[in-house]
């Protein structure tokens, strides 16, 4: 199965790694849970199996949809169609679609190509803004000094319970009618979607970068170092991890995200992201139909490919937010 | 390739601006006389953050509490919108399947991510198995619509069919079924794949509470004649009790969001619509913007005890700290 994660021993050396960066050095104890793991895997055969059931039943959906997107039209619909289990018997694939919903021209074509673009002209810069202004004021609400900074930071987090659903109606037409923002360009989409990073963005981020030790940034005061020189040359090399954990998330939810595509974006190839494309190629059934499985999957490989290539960053993101609080 | 180089110019120049934002930014902060320096800086920093989310979130979220008031015109119409929501037999149903959602999915979401991680902590590869249920997370709720579609397709009886679970029905000599089309079990199928998506993030949080409780807590209660149910309830559970409040919460308030499921695979047909995507509907199909905007105000209230919890947990641990 090809969406299958890194071999096992990459995943080990990575945890390896992890340990590494936490500053825990490997003790004598380390060697004790071996033991126990043994003891543990003879007792827990049946565990074992209710797992292995759960992760089949959870896998066999997505490989499902890449199985199908390899196969003939004429199986997939039609009167000689048949489940996507019976290619196994068959062998009979070709890649003709891909090609056909990326590269094929004309106004039946699924043009997938430009929306890729597209989605990537939204999320690299709206990464960018999101993790500079996010650290810039986490940084601020960590070491700066000003009444109502508790208050304002935990508005600030209260801010995440906003639905995105209150503020787009209003939004719309400020963009659209005060600023102007022209129809046709990304800008609307920027905008939005950094607004909508903020929150979630300075929450993680502060409490990083509030963990870093007070007497690294007295030593640099001492030697004479201004607050811009301690934010860029100090702050950020020691928030890496912070920072890149960030990254992904807020790649994942731009790259992922719908509703904001569909207020902002006007639909069109020049703006709109892949999943808009694939909502509208997906929702209007047709004789199509069998295009939207390498459709799909066009547009997950590389939410995919990010978040398995570097889910140890991801994790330790949604730790750092969730559990230290 | 003209479009390529217009899109490539837009994201230059978009990078550009902002870079020269922030350069002016340093730039005045750092050269600032030394008397207002400190000020300078705080302002400097949280201001261009500041001015996007008071925009952006809190001037929205004001101005839509008050459009909540108004009808498809703009006028005031008082609580209209809110007697429609209440009374309309399909906006009922929409609160209906949205309490349904905000029930299940966390629930269930987590009795699994739980489950599994109990099941596969320690054993060999961990990680591996760990990321096979993690992997949907990172799926776009749009294609895990697609996804699921494939799995629930229906072809009607005597015909080969193409999705597996009506393939399996089929095996087992039942008729297949129209998952998507029958209410109100259609909401449950939809559930399915909304907790298909969640239990990965329930699992690896989790996960990681689980390898935090003490091994000498787990080993006592295991010398003292502790089965593994009694260890886990008795031990384990309490362990992570923190991160279990935190999986319930975030899940719940992702469920209230729910929108691009239902979207994608019903687009709130058959008795299937959601608050957040009936507000959709609503302000930007029907014409309605003052339903939308009174559904929004609806979905913010339900969400609001959630965040007020979660802000006083975070005001006594910082407190503490």
């Amino acid at each position: 199965m090809t969406v299958m994660p890194a071999p096992d021993e990459a995943a080990n050396s990575s945890r390896t790694q992890s340990r590494k960066d936490e500053g825990r050095p490997a003790t004598p104890e380390d060697s004790a849970p071996i033991m126990r793991r043994v003891k543990t895997k003879l007792t827990s055969r049946w565990a074992t199996a209710a797992a292995v059931i759960i992760a089949t039943i959870w896998t066999v959906p997505t490989f499902g949809l890449l199985v199908s997107s390899i196969r003939p039209a004429a199986k997939q619909v039609g009167p000689r169609s048949d489940g996507w289990w019976n290619f196994f018997a068959d062998w009979d694939f070709t890649f003709k679609h891909y090609v056909d919903v990326t590269a094929a021209a004309g106004s039946q074509s699924a043009n997938l190509s430009q929306y890729f673009i597209n989605s990537l002209a939204i999320v690299i810069p709206v990464t960018v803004f999101v993790l500079v202004l996010a650290s810039m004021a986490a940084y601020i609400f960590a070491w700066g000094n000003f009444r109502g900074r508790e208050a304002t930071f935990i508005f600030v987090f209260a801010l995440q319970i906003i639905p995105l659903q209150m503020a787009l109606i209003p939004l719309l037409s400020l963009f659209t009618q005060v600023l102007k923002l022209p129809p046709g360009s990304y800008a609307q989409l920027w905008i939005a979607h950094t607004m909508f990073g903020l929150p979630l963005g300075i929450f993680l981020l502060h409490n990083f970068i509030s963990e870093i030790p007070g007497e690294v940034i007295e030593a640099a005061k001492v030697d004479g170092a201004g607050h811009t020189t301690i934010f860029w040359r100090i702050i950020l090399p020691l928030s890496v991890p912070a920072l890149a954990s960030l990254a992904i998330f807020q790649f994942l939810w731009v790259w992922n995200d719908l509703l904001v595509a569909l207020v902002f974006s006007g639909g069109t190839a020049d703006v709109a992201p892949i999943t808009q494309r694939l909502a509208e190629i997906s929702g209007t059934r047709g004789n199509r139909d069998f295009l939207n499985p390498a459709a799909a999957f066009v547009s997950i490989i590389v939410p995919l490919a990010v978040f398995l290539g570097l889910q140890r960053f991801f994790v330790r993101g949604l730790l750092a937010g969730g559990l230290k609080g | 390739m003209e479009f390529l180089g217009g899109k490539f110019l837009q994201v230059f120049i978009a990078l550009a601006v902002f870079a020269a934002l922030i350069g002016l930014i340093m730039l005045i902060v750092d050269r600032a006389p030394k008397s207002v320096k400190d000020k300078l800086t705080i302002v400097g920093f949280l201001a261009p953050a500041a001015i996007l989310m008071l925009v952006g979130l809190v001037y929205p979220a004001v101005q839509t509490s008050f459009l909540a008031f108004t009808n498809a015109s703009g006028q005031p119409n008082g609580v209209d919108n809110f007697v429609w929501m209440f009374t309309q037999p399909e906006a009922l149903a929409t609160l209906r399947n949205t309490v349904i959602w905000t029930v299940l999915v966390p629930l269930l979401s987590t009795v699994f991510g739980l489950a599994y991680a109990v099941f596969i902590d320690k054993a060999r590869g961990e990680n591996a198995l760990k990321a096979l249920v993690f992997m949907p997370v990172g799926i776009s709720m749009v294609g895990a619509g697609i996804i699921w579609k494939l799995v629930y397709d229906y072809r009607g009886p005597g015909i080969e069919q193409t999705g597996v679970v009506n393939a399996v029905r089929v095996a087992l000599g039942m008729d297949p079924k129209q998952f998507l089309l029958d209410a109100p079990e259609n909401t449950i199928f939809l559930i399915i794949v909304m907790v298909w998506i969640q239990t990965g993030f329930a699992m690896v949080i989790l996960s990681a509470a689980i390898k935090g409780v003490p091994v000498e807590l787990v080993e006592a209660a295991r010398l003292d004649g502790a089965n593994p149910w009694q260890q886990f309830r008795n031990v384990t559970v309490p362990g992570i009790r923190g991160a279990l409040v935190v999986v319930l919460t975030t899940i719940t308030i992702a469920t209230l969001k729910v929108f691009d499921i239902v979207r994608t695979m019903t687009a709130g047909n058959y008795d299937t619509s959601v608050i957040a995507n009936e507000m959709y509907t609503q302000a930007f199909r029907a014409g309605e913007p003052g339903r939308g905007a009174a559904l929004a105000l609806v979905l913010f209230l339900l969400v609001l005890p959630i965040v007020v919890y979660n802000a006083r947990v975070l005001r006594q641990q910082r407190e503490i700290r």
